[in-house]
């Protein structure tokens, strides 16, 4: 077989994982070829590329989940190679297929291994007969308490009981031992009835304190197939992964060779080439089971190239042109202990609402060894309401897990971004957290530590506002006219004849305001030095962190870098005047759904209108009983956040 | 290029003496300022803020952008005239940058006898239109008064510079093109009425400002009608139906950022032309004039080393420089505007009166503005200067000074006593601003030679009528005549008066004549014409 002939690689893909590839691509010489919708013809992957190809479009199905324009734009730019990154069309077997018949390399795993482990329950038979461990059950049509005791003492308690037809905890019961059996299947029944109109059930083991634990593999074309250890990725939130780690804390020898083993053979067993991940459920005795396999490289991939030291795009590449694997199994490297969290444009504070907007400030932590920043967005760019909010990811690590720690906590204090939310706070948090430097890892450590990972928002301090208020006055810039450009009157200094500077401002941050008179003697403590406020306080002098940008001041203060805007007051009369009974938009997205018509009787609670964004529906909803008066908005339309979108009278 | 290089010895004994009298005085002028500042007291502060309003200096720091200047003047307006305490007068003036212009704002203390206008309040109203109007400032009026003080009508109502000039300034100002913007933040009662009614734009504040020409026991009296202050002056009545008002604001805070917009809109721009340089500090420290100033009074100095401590780079090039000495003339830039100086080194003998009309000429051709530091006690008397001419040698000096229409400014820094007063453009000859330091002494002549001459006169009566005149008769009539002078020469009895914009600190005389420059360059600098000048 002729080794294929590769110069020009498209990545078909946006945002950290698009720059991310195309990183290792000109690294090994390849010519980079990004692919990007229109509203992201500015955005950071198209601006670092070789070559650019305008899908057009603003939504995913209209870009980047359109095949026919993919393949085109590879040929236009002759590229021989798609690299899919993560998500849109990664693990689209359709896509692998088209990439194949159009004589070009499809850098992930032939379409069948796609399709294998595309329906959840065939790959599990799959898997099964591979002899890989899998949550043991019973999902059978018989529904007698007969069959589901013999179940349950098969696969030993505690057990779960789950309704077929469930979701979201409805008709869901854990039976820890086989005398409340009868009760909890009978009162689980009767829920999913109410519930869903079904009253089937199957039975789970009940998996104590999960951990979620993934094995790397990596295939060539000639039937070597690898395990690269594995990551820890139980800190979650609604089965979201937040913090990733390799290796997994207090894993053996033993059982990391038994889960890659495993690993190994699921793999084989849908002949699969190139990167994949299985992922197992690890139980708080050791056992494991597994769940899923990703037929694709993972957003938490740097994890297992910072202790093992290898680039898996650069191997993706090479398995593709027909390389064999350059390793065998017992050379592969675990060397100290790497930590990454995901960042994402998003606010905790308000139930992880994706937010959007311009990123005012960007600045990533400093490079350094240990440390790593994936992501790809820049200052100035534009969070727009289309795609997965993501931002960036930081990868920090250490010759053992306490050092990786803390040199991610300080690359997190370092990260400075405002113009909108993010999770950097949480995510501070959450590594910061006791619980999180003992590895108490399971996939219950946010829901456990809610209340100190997502604190309800305190008034800020007056030292807070006091220092807030210094490093505005003292970054405000100068007002010069062009027609008196050295006048005194340019002065930020509160000048007053005979007496202590004064200056006033009236400052709001996070929702909250404090008018505060500044006289300039009463604050020589606080000092900005570029970039730093200084603060001196019993012979101690700290730093914070103070950028301004126009009329925004980010103060860094306990961990969280806070916006500090002068109020304004016509804004706030505007404000207070426009919300008599209307509804506004919570974010930008577009109208998929308007339930009520003009005129109409609305209960309180019912809903109104459904937006869409970021791939998630938002109901509005009525907060009281009236009459709709007027609907500013249409199907299919897109909104921005704030703007009115029903106005209701109150009845 | 010439440097003024110091002689004096920071660390020298009389420094230090000097230094120390000078702080004990400025300190004693911070706290009265202090005290000014306190308004009303914290009684009636208390009781104004409970009703959701602004005290007025904050109202007036949220006016101006953030950290701007202010530059306030008249702060010690009406202190120990009334035998009542009328702090600041019951009014704040000043100037300072609202969206990058620099505006001349008059806001009323209600906290201060309901903010009512005594006679030193109409005075001081009318000082700050007369510095908005002469040098072309935006006005701000935050409007919260109960009018006319009536048991003083006679003192404010019916004369041509009483309470009616007011809105005349008001209106003529406006024929000029400078904006008259009324922020109504209380009431605003009869003749008050008109100040928003005459402005160009006027801003209200729901529920707190009414307008009206006769309040509600007023009307009741003349017509019977029962209306509530609201319902027949409020923001609502003016900005909804009867148009009276342009702005309907919040709060006191929502008013003032309006204002503020309506400063950004007005396309502002500054008409004063002159050569502007990157300002210099001076080589010395401005503090050090406190140990250069002698503490007694009687001693002289080199007005050089003031000079040496206001002008960029301590850069002066003097004219004249040999020939009447006692007037020393010279250009220097401050804060990087170019200024002329003219100050006293002495008593003015002709050639020093000839020198000045000479050099003011020259400024006023070249368009620089002019800085007089007095400290003078007079031109020079006898027969022989008589005879010399010193009298139209004098008026060359004053003539110069009246007619000169470029920006004037005038600081007393030591004596300011008789027709040396007027050479040295006092407040009659309109200095655009005259301040005075806290050493500084005014009168028609020294209380010691009014007293000389007052007792020579009564001596040569009693001799005359054959009565002896002891020693002691001379004492007894000297001390109470020295005493009136020395009370009413202070600039603390001056600035109560209004004799002059401020008592300043001569540490930030620097800073406070930079202000007023820039803020003079607002107006175009104007030719000048002189009189006849009597050969």
């Amino acid at each position: 077989m002729s080794r294929p002939h590769l110069t020009t690689l498209l990545v078909a893909n946006r945002g950290e994982i698009a720059c991310r590839v195309m990183r290792t691509a000109k690294a090994l010489g390849l010519t980079t070829v990004a692919v990007h919708s229109a509203t992201d013809r500015d955005a950071r992957h198209s601006r670092e590329a070789d070559i650019r190809v305008d899908l057009g479009g603003a939504k995913a199905a209209e870009s980047y989940l359109d095949i026919a324009k993919l393949i085109a734009a590879a040929k236009a730019s002759g590229a021989q190679a798609i690299h899919p990154g993560y998500g849109f069309l990664s693990e689209n077997a359709g896509f692998a297929r088209a990439i194949e018949e159009a004589g070009l390399i499809f850098l992930g795993p032939p379409a069948s291994a796609i399709d294998a482990m595309g329906s959840k329950s065939a790959a599990k038979a799959l898997m099964e007969t591979a002899g890989v461990p899998l949550v043991p059950g019973y999902h059978g049509e018989a529904q007698d308490l007969e069959t589901f005791r013999a179940a349950a003492e098969r696969i030993g308690y505690p057990v779960l009981l789950k309704a077929t037809a469930g979701g979201g905890g409805k008709g869901m019961k854990v039976v820890e031992q086989e005398s409340e059996l009868a009760e909890a299947l009978a009162s689980a029944q009767r829920e999913a009835q109410s519930s869903f109109g079904d009253s089937r059930m199957l039975v789970e083991k009940y998996v104590l304190k999960p951990r979620h634990v993934e094995i790397q593999v990596f295939a060539d074309q000639h039937g070597n197939c690898l395990y690269l250890n594995e990551r820890d990725c139980s800190i979650q939130r609604r089965h979201q992964k937040v913090v990733e780690e390799a290796p997994a804390p207090g894993l053996s020898p033993e059982l990391r060779q038994a889960m890659g083993e495993s690993a190994v053979r699921a793999a084989q067993a849908i002949g699969y080439v190139g990167a994949g991940t299985v992922e197992f459920l690890l139980d708080a005795r050791g056992e494991f089971f597994f769940m899923e396999m990703n037929t694709r490289l993972q957003v938490e991939h740097p994890v297992t190239e910072a202790i093992t030291g290898l680039d898996l795009v650069a191997w993706q590449i090479r398995v593709a042109c027909g390389e064999p694997l350059p390793i065998t199994q017992q050379q592969v490297p675990l060397n100290g202990h790497a930590i990454e969290v995901r960042l994402y444009a998003e606010d905790p504070g308000n139930d992880f609402l994706p937010a959007t907007g311009t990123l005012q400030l960007y600045r990533e932590s400093a490079p350094g060894a240990g440390r790593r920043v994936d992501s790809g967005v820049a200052e100035g760019d534009i969070i727009s309401p289309f795609y997965d909010p993501m931002l960036g990811k930081l990868i920090a690590w250490g010759e053992d897990r306490e050092q990786a720690r803390l040199r991610l906590l300080s690359m997190l204090d370092e990260f400075a971004i405002g113009g909108l939310k993010t999770n950097i706070g949480f995510l501070r948090r959450i590594v910061a957290h006791p619980a999180f430097a003992d590895a108490e890892l399971d996939t219950g450590f946010i829901p456990r530590y809610q209340e100190q990972l997502l604190p309800a928002p305190t008034p800020l301090p007056a030292a807070f506002w006091e220092a807030a208020a210094q490093a505005y006055i003292q970054s405000q810039p100068a007002q010069v006219r062009r027609d008196d450009v050295h006048s005194p009157w340019s002065s930020t200094a509160g000048f007053r004849a005979g007496l202590p500077a004064q200056t006033s401002l009236h400052l709001s941050c996070n929702g909250q305001e404090q008018a505060l008179t500044l006289s300039q003697s009463a604050a020589p403590n606080l000092r900005l030095v570029g970039e730093q406020l200084q603060v001196d306080e019993n012979g101690l002098r700290r730093q914070h962190l103070a950028i301004r940008r126009g009329g925004s001041l980010y103060l860094h203060w306990q961990g969280e870098l806070q916006t500090v805007n002068l109020l304004d007051p016509i804004a706030e009369a505007d404000a207070s005047h426009a919300h008599h009974g209307g509804l506004t938009a919570p974010m930008n997205g577009s109208i998929v759904r308007v339930l009520v018509e003009a005129g109409q009787q609305v209960e309180a609670g019912a809903q109104l209108v459904v937006l869409e964004a970021m791939k998630m529906e938002h109901s509005i909803r009525a907060p009281h009983a009236g009459v709709i008066k007027a609907l500013y908005c249409q199907e299919g339309e897109m909104v921005s956040e704030g703007s009115a979108l029903v106005e209701l009278e109150q009845s | 290029m010439a440097i003024l290089h110091t002689q004096i010895n920071p660390r020298s004994a009389e420094f230090s003496v000097n230094s120390a009298a000078m702080l004990e005085q400025v300190q004693a002028l911070r706290n009265l300022l202090a005290q000014v500042h306190q308004g009303g007291g914290p009684k009636a502060q208390e009781r104004h803020t409970s009703r959701g309003k602004l005290l007025p200096r904050e109202r007036i720091n949220r006016l101006l952008d953030p950290g701007s200047p202010f530059l306030e003047i008249g702060q010690l307006a009406a202190y120990e005239v009334y035998g009542e305490d009328v702090p600041a007068a019951g009014v704040i003036a000043g100037i300072g940058r609202v969206e990058g212009v620099e505006c001349m704002i008059v806001a009323n203390d209600a906290t201060v006898k309901g903010g009512s206008y005594y006679p030193l309040t109409v005075k001081k109203h009318l000082r700050a239109q007369a510095i908005a109007q002469q040098n072309r400032l935006p006005c701000l009026y935050l409007v919260d008064s109960g009018g006319a003080n009536l048991p003083r009508q006679d003192e404010v109502f019916p004369d041509r510079e009483h309470f009616g000039r007011i809105f005349f300034n008001q209106a003529n100002m406006s024929a000029l093109g400078i904006p008259q913007i009324a922020v109504v933040m209380g009431s605003c009662t009869a003749g008050g009425a008109y100040v928003p009614a005459m402005a160009d734009e006027a801003i209200m504040v729901r529920q707190q400002a009414t307008i009206f020409l006769a309040g509600p026991p007023l009307v009741k009296a003349a017509t019977g009608e029962v209306v509530s202050a609201e319902d027949l002056g409020g923001a609502d009545v003016h900005c909804k139906v009867s148009g009276v008002a342009d702005h309907y604001a919040d709060n006191d805070e929502h008013a003032l950022a309006i204002a503020r917009r309506c400063i950004a809109n007005l396309n502002w721009q500054k008409l004063g032309e002159v050569q502007q340089r990157a300002p210099i500090a001076p080589l010395y420290a401005s503090e050090d004039l406190y140990g250069v100033i002698p503490a007694d009074a009687k001693q002289p100095f080199d007005v050089r080393e003031v000079i040496a401590r206001l002008v960029d780079g301590s850069v002066f090039d003097e004219f004249k420089a040999l020939f009447g000495t006692t007037l020393v003339c010279g250009f220097a830039h401050l804060h990087g505007y170019p200024i002329a100086i003219l100050a006293n080194n002495g008593i003015l003998f002709a050639e020093a009166a000839q020198k000045g009309a000479h050099f003011i000429e020259l400024a006023c051709q070249r368009g620089i503005p002019l800085l007089f530091l007095q400290n003078i006690t007079g031109f020079m008397v006898g027969q022989k200067y008589e005879a010399g001419g010193i009298a139209k040698h004098g008026a060359k000096l004053v003539t110069a000074v009246a007619c000169a229409k470029v920006p004037k400014f005038t600081v007393i820094i030591g004596g300011s006593f008789g027709a040396g007063n007027y050479g040295m453009c006092g407040r009659a000859y309109d200095p655009r601003f005259l301040w005075m330091w806290p050493n500084a002494r005014i009168g028609v002549m020294g209380a010691e030679q009014a007293a000389g001459v007052l007792a020579q006169v009564k001596r040569e009566q009693s001799e005359r009528t054959g009565h002896p005149f002891s020693a002691e008769d001379e004492a007894r009539l000297k001390q109470p005549i020295l005493d009136q002078y020395e009370h009413q020469g202070h600039p603390y009895y001056s600035s109560a008066r209004l004799w002059d914009d401020g008592v300043i600190d001569p540490a930030q005389t620097r800073d406070v004549l930079g202000l007023a420059l820039s803020a003079a360059l607002n107006a175009p600098v104007e030719q000048s014409r002189f009189g006849i000048f009597r050969m």
